[in-house]
């Protein structure tokens, strides 16, 4: 055993390296501490006389990175009622950081937004994987998680009170497109299509209640991940065709939507395709989609699909609610400004919208029960571009629940943006609406509502 | 019957083209000893090399042509840089710089190029062929990927087995020091290893591409699909690479037609283990001596 | 600066100034002058980053795992992240299923995540160099699918929930977590440190050094390489769980492919196969790509994408420039700096500065600097 001294190499390099370690420790937290560990403030934390302070957590880049346009929408709508007074007199500060959907890295970034940005609640952050990562947290943290962009069936539990959805869950896409399906294409062979996971399951749930169990002759599934996505998915569609499904119902995001056209064009199957509204905008498909000649491979396929959305498509510019977010966000969003508007960011300017009428609803006096009470009891009633009014209510936490039927098809007008010009869709029949459960589907008799003058004066 | 068929014909397409990034591992491998774990990274960057050129209208051959090229001068530079310094010494020190260059270059492309998936156009029709009335699964470019895979293994034979120059290679490859003293110029004959090898593994991506997307990472699956079959059929043999390839290739299809889509990455993490337990070096390999 | 020479000399030859001679008493009296350290720290900082030094301190037991695999036993591993998930998992259904307390519940994780190192570590005997690494490749692939497959037990997306623990009322849930990790990690290093110091250790490094040698002096070879690969993965199974106790909950998206890479670049730039390198690993594994990538890329007006990638662009150069130019890693460079100073100091001043980079000789046997392992 060696004596403690300064000849032997590991005592002083001991020492050297645990002073240095404890400096880069220290160093580095002072380099990014906001405030060092003081007492909690006894108001509502993110609140002040003049603001309001919200965060989220976004796919900004990475695998998801198509879906980076939402935020930015919402932040310009943000910015032009900050602009006309803001919300009750407080302006508010929106502060969305990139998670890149990998959900440990959106655990440490909400953690950061609560912990060290001090938001006063969560809203419109993306991703089902991700989100339901921190729902726990935000939960045991009481701060409201609003708004979750995704189709998850878990938003609406009564284990979490402080999470609520917006966009249709996929039980209800399973049951309007089963509906549907079982409607138009009765005594046919169909087969499902759909992804290995909470989407596809929850999909098939609402897809089994419509359509019979003995018409579908085969179920075929598929893992999103690269390794599935190179791997091929010539045993599924083979198999799809061996069983003689005409009609495929598809629970899938675009790539495979994409892969699968392409490999049904190599097998020469040609089934009417019945796509869930997840890969519904035809400039998310891509390259199948594209007009182009000679056709692309798998287009044949796209076209005649069947699809569902719960909002108008960006290429319907006679739609009101259309005009007015082109006319705001080109003022207020530099991407639109310069690309013309997406699908996605007709998303958030809606969503946008609906904050700030939770916001304003909720009162003078800011609390998050206040505003949690303010969306159930008020939330059904708030003005938005959906074709149904929202679902919100004391028990229920989903936004929408109804959707419009389209068909993709090149005799539509075209989708033009920048990065190209896709198979265009055209509504039909009417809109439906139903709950996750058991209910039936029923054919919504409403109309949308119609822009306010407040709105249309801020934009 | 059909189906049965179908499958086969697609698991035989994926599996020439398993095999020909698998080439590319064992070419490196038996000409230079390391296993280039960026091999996959390395084509990816040529694949976007290569898509740059045709964006400025260039037609798919020049293209190809171009990517072989560039293989050929960063293989040759990176062995050159990287790999020189680690060549005699431990083999985790290769393994480390060449997965290091791995994420260092996915990292580098998604910030140039951002993630979304680009569309590279294949030479040849992507539809199944009419023969006699049916439709069977196999399309013209199936058949051209078929063809340059034989002819890359066909190749690597010739040069290997055949040509001095191959005997040379392999000389330096696991006896350097020997060949050293017989009057053999170690470091051209190590650069010109690499240099070939990732101008094979360039041509390779452009076989997976057309079937798949151009992203950063599309290359990072095909790659641990290529070293199963490398493992499989024995990572210093050609002929292996290729049966190693089509095993890999028709398990993947027989797994996800018969069990369930969502069985086949599984189907490869067991193929990879049941080999290595079983017959560590590969089935064509000749089994290794150990030195004391 | 006689000065300064003599009276560091004149403190050291002082008894109550060196540390104790065993290695356990010496490792305690750094781990408790640690703990107080780092209490005071976590005291003085604020929620969010007393939440990221528990991170630190967590991923510094992976690291530790880690490279008493690689560095000291020689064996590449390349997919440890499946053994952090391993051990999340495991902690995970151990909350939902049962009441047991805290300690419990880690321990079982850690003796779980022992049971598939050793399930892992019994074919892997039979392997070497690219061989060996590309089946811990696969297998760290391969895992996620085995959750995804048994979606009832394993929560499919969803996860399973890992509230942290609640300590005293007196006290802020984030901080005592982070005393827990912290906690935690000290203990291991202790555990680990001893390990190292002891029969163990010397058999871990002859074999990594020479198989056929180590056999012949009487170690039995594929024992000691499946026995470090247990003491590894139950190290990476403590670190999986406490990760889960970070994240709030546990599913198979947390432990990507990008979290082995990350692990194992730390355990590099730290020093491979050095036990105090692993916290600068660690703090470079929790800064890097969060709060360094966002700041060094607006300080160059980079746009998003590039600070996206960031993280990886630099975990790669660091693999490659460390293994390159300074295979020591960071704990090299410090001993080689230590080295420097200490010759300044204690012997004749500046004509003595000539220090060539060999080790003193009064070191033992290589601490792992320069990792050798039989070829073939």
């Amino acid at each position: 055993m060696r004596r403690f001294s300064l000849r032997s190499a590991r005592s002083r390099t001991r020492i050297l390296a645990t002073g240095a370690i404890a400096c880069a420790i220290a160093g580095t937290m002072a380099l990014g501490v906001s405030g060092l560990a003081g007492a909690a403030s006894a108001a509502t934390p993110g609140v002040t006389a003049t603001s309001i302070t919200l965060g989220a957590t976004e796919p900004l880049t990475g695998v998801a990175d198509s879906y980076n346009d939402i935020a930015p929408a919402i932040a310009a709508v943000f910015a032009a009622v900050n602009a006309n007074g803001g919300v009750n007199g407080r302006q508010i500060k929106f502060t969305y950081l990139d998670d890149q959907y990998t959900p440990s890295i959106t655990a440490t970034m909400t953690h950061e937004l609560v912990l060290q940005d001090n938001i006063f609640a969560d809203v419109a952050s993306l991703g089902t994987p991700t989100q339901l990562e921190v729902q726990s947290y935000l939960n045991t943290q009481k701060v409201p998680q609003l708004f979750v962009l995704s189709g998850c069936n878990c938003w609406s539990s009564s284990k979490y009170p402080y999470t609520s959805g917006y966009q249709p869950p996929y039980t209800v896409d399973g049951k309007v497109l089963g509906s549907y399906t079982a409607k138009n294409f009765a005594g046919e062979k169909i087969g499902y299509f759909t992804q290995d996971d909470e989407f596809g399951f929850d999909t098939i749930k609402g897809l089994n209640m419509e359509i019979k169990s003995s018409a579908v002759v085969s179920k075929q599934t598929y893992v999103a991940s690269t390794a599935a996505y190179v791997a091929g998915l010539n045993s599924q569609v083979a198999a799809l065709q061996a069983a003689g499904a005409k009609v495929v119902v598809m629970a899938a995001i675009p790539v495979f939507v994409n892969l699968f056209a392409t490999t049904a064009a190599t097998l020469g199957y040609t089934p009417q395709l019945v796509i869930d509204g997840v890969a519904a905008d035809p400039s998310a498909i891509g390259p199948s989609a594209v007009l182009s000649t000679p056709a692309p491979a798998g287009q044949a396929l796209l076209n005649g699909a069947i699809t569902d959305g719960y909002g108008a498509f960006e290429n319907q510019t006679s739609n009101p609610w259309v005009q007015v977010a082109t006319k705001l966000l080109t003022k207020y969003d530099p991407q639109v400004a310069t690309k013309g508007i997406t699908g996605d960011e007709l998303v958030g300017f809606n969503l946008g919208y609906t904050v700030v009428q939770a916001l304003k609803d909720a009162g003078k006096n800011l609390t998050r029960q206040g505003l949690l009470n303010a969306i159930a009891a008020d939330g059904s009633k708030f003005i938005n571009s959906g074709f149904v009014p929202y679902s919100y209510s004391s028990s229920v936490h989903f936004g929408y629940e109804g959707e419009q039927l389209y068909k993709m098809s090149t005799s539509a007008t075209p989708i033009t943006l920048p990065s190209g010009t896709y198979l265009g869709v055209t509504p039909i029949g009417p809109v439906y609406y139903t709950s996750p459960g058991a209910g039936p589907v029923k054919v919504w008799h409403g109309a949308p509502d119609a822009v306010p003058a407040s709105l249309k004066k801020i934009a | 019957m059909q189906f049965f068929l179908d499958i086969t014909l697609g698991g035989i397409a994926t599996g020439m083209i398993v095999s020909a990034v698998a080439l590319g591992l064992v070419l490196i491998f038996r000409a230079t000893n390391v296993v280039n774990f960026a091999q996959g990274a390395m084509s990816m960057i040529t694949t976007y090399i290569a898509y740059d050129v045709l964006r400025r209208g260039a037609d798919y051959w020049l293209a190809f042509v171009v990517a072989l090229a560039v293989g050929l001068v960063f293989g040759a530079i990176t062995q050159s840089v990287l790999i020189r310094p680690v060549q005699g010494k431990s083999p985790l020190n290769a393994i480390i710089v060449t997965f290091g260059f791995l994420i260092f270059l996915e990292g580098l492309a998604g910030a140039i190029y951002g993630s979304t998936a680009r569309n590279y156009p294949a030479p040849f029709s992507l539809s199944g062929q009419k023969l006699g009335g049916t439709q069977i699964a196999f399309s013209p470019f199936d058949l051209f990927v078929v063809v340059a895979v034989l002819v890359l293994m066909g190749l690597m034979l010739v040069v290997f087995r055949g040509t001095d120059l191959g005997l040379r290679m392999r000389a330096v490859a696991f006896a350097p020091e020997a060949a050293r003293l017989l009057g053999v110029r170690v470091r051209p004959l190590l650069t010109l290893g690499w240099a070939l090898a990732v101008a094979a593994g360039a041509m390779a991506a452009l076989l997976v591409v057309p079937t798949s997307s151009l992203t950063p990472n599309f290359m990072d699956v095909i790659l641990i699909y290529g070293f199963t079959a490398a493992v499989v059929g024995g990572l210093d043999s050609p002929v292996g690479a290729l049966i190693g390839g089509l095993v890999t290739g028709l398990s993947l299809a027989y797994v996800g037609g018969y069990l369930g889509g969502s069985l086949e990455p599984m189907a490869a993490l067991a193929l990879v283990i049941v080999s290595l337990m079983v017959r560590p070096e590969g089935i064509f390999a000749r089994p290794a001596a150990r030195r004391v | 600066m006689a000065g300064l020479r003599s009276t560091v000399q004149a403190l050291t030859a002082k008894r109550w100034f060196r540390l104790p001679r065993q290695p356990m008493l010496r490792h305690l009296s750094f781990a408790a002058v640690a703990a107080v350290a780092l209490y005071f720290l976590t005291q003085w900082l604020s929620a969010f980053n007393d939440y990221e030094v528990g991170q630190i301190g967590f991923y510094a037991i992976a690291l530790a795992g880690l490279t008493l695999l690689t560095g000291i036993n020689g064996q590449i591993s390349l997919g440890h992240g499946g053994f952090m998930a391993v051990g999340g998992f495991t902690y995970a259904l151990l909350v939902e299923h049962t009441t047991w307390s805290l300690v419990p519940e880690l321990l079982v994780a850690v003796g779980v995540s022992a049971v598939v190192g050793a399930v892992i570590g019994i074919p892997a005997t039979r392997l070497r160099g690219p061989y060996l690494a590309g089946m811990t490749l696969m297998v760290a692939l391969g895992l996620p699918y085995i959750t995804n497959q048994y979606n009832s037990i394993f929560g499919g997306d969803q996860g399973l929930n890992t509230p942290p623990p609640t300590g005293p009322a007196s006290v802020n849930p984030t901080e005592w977590l982070t005393w827990i990790q912290l906690l935690g990690a000290l203990i291991v290093l202790v555990l680990l440190g001893n390990l190292v110091r002891s029969r163990f250790g010397r058999s871990f490094r002859a074999v990594r050094d020479d198989e056929i040698a180590a056999s012949l002096t009487g170690i039995h070879v594929a024992r000691t390489k499946v026995i470090a690969f247990m003491v590894s993965a139950g190290c990476a199974g403590l670190a999986g769980a406490f990760l889960a106790l970070s994240a709030g909950g546990v599913n198979s998206a947390e432990f990507p492919l990008a979290l082995s890479i990350y692990i194992l670049a730390g355990v590099v730039l730290g020093g491979t196969g050095s036990l105090m390198g692993v916290w600068w690993g660690a703090i470079i594994i929790v800064y890097l790509p969060t709060q360094w990538s966002q700041s060094l890329a607006s300080d160059f007006h980079a746009n998003a994408l590039v600070s996206a990638n960031l993280a990886v662009i630099i975990f790669g150069l660091v693999l490659i420039v460390t293994m390159l130019v300074a295979p020591g890693g960071i704990q090299g460079g410090l001993r080689w700096l230590a080295a420097k100073g200490a010759a300044y100091l204690s012997s004749g001043g500046v004509s003595n500065m000539t220090l060539s980079l060999q080790e003193p000789t009064d070191r033992p046997v290589s601490d792992g600097e320069s990792v050798r392992t039989t070829t073939k």
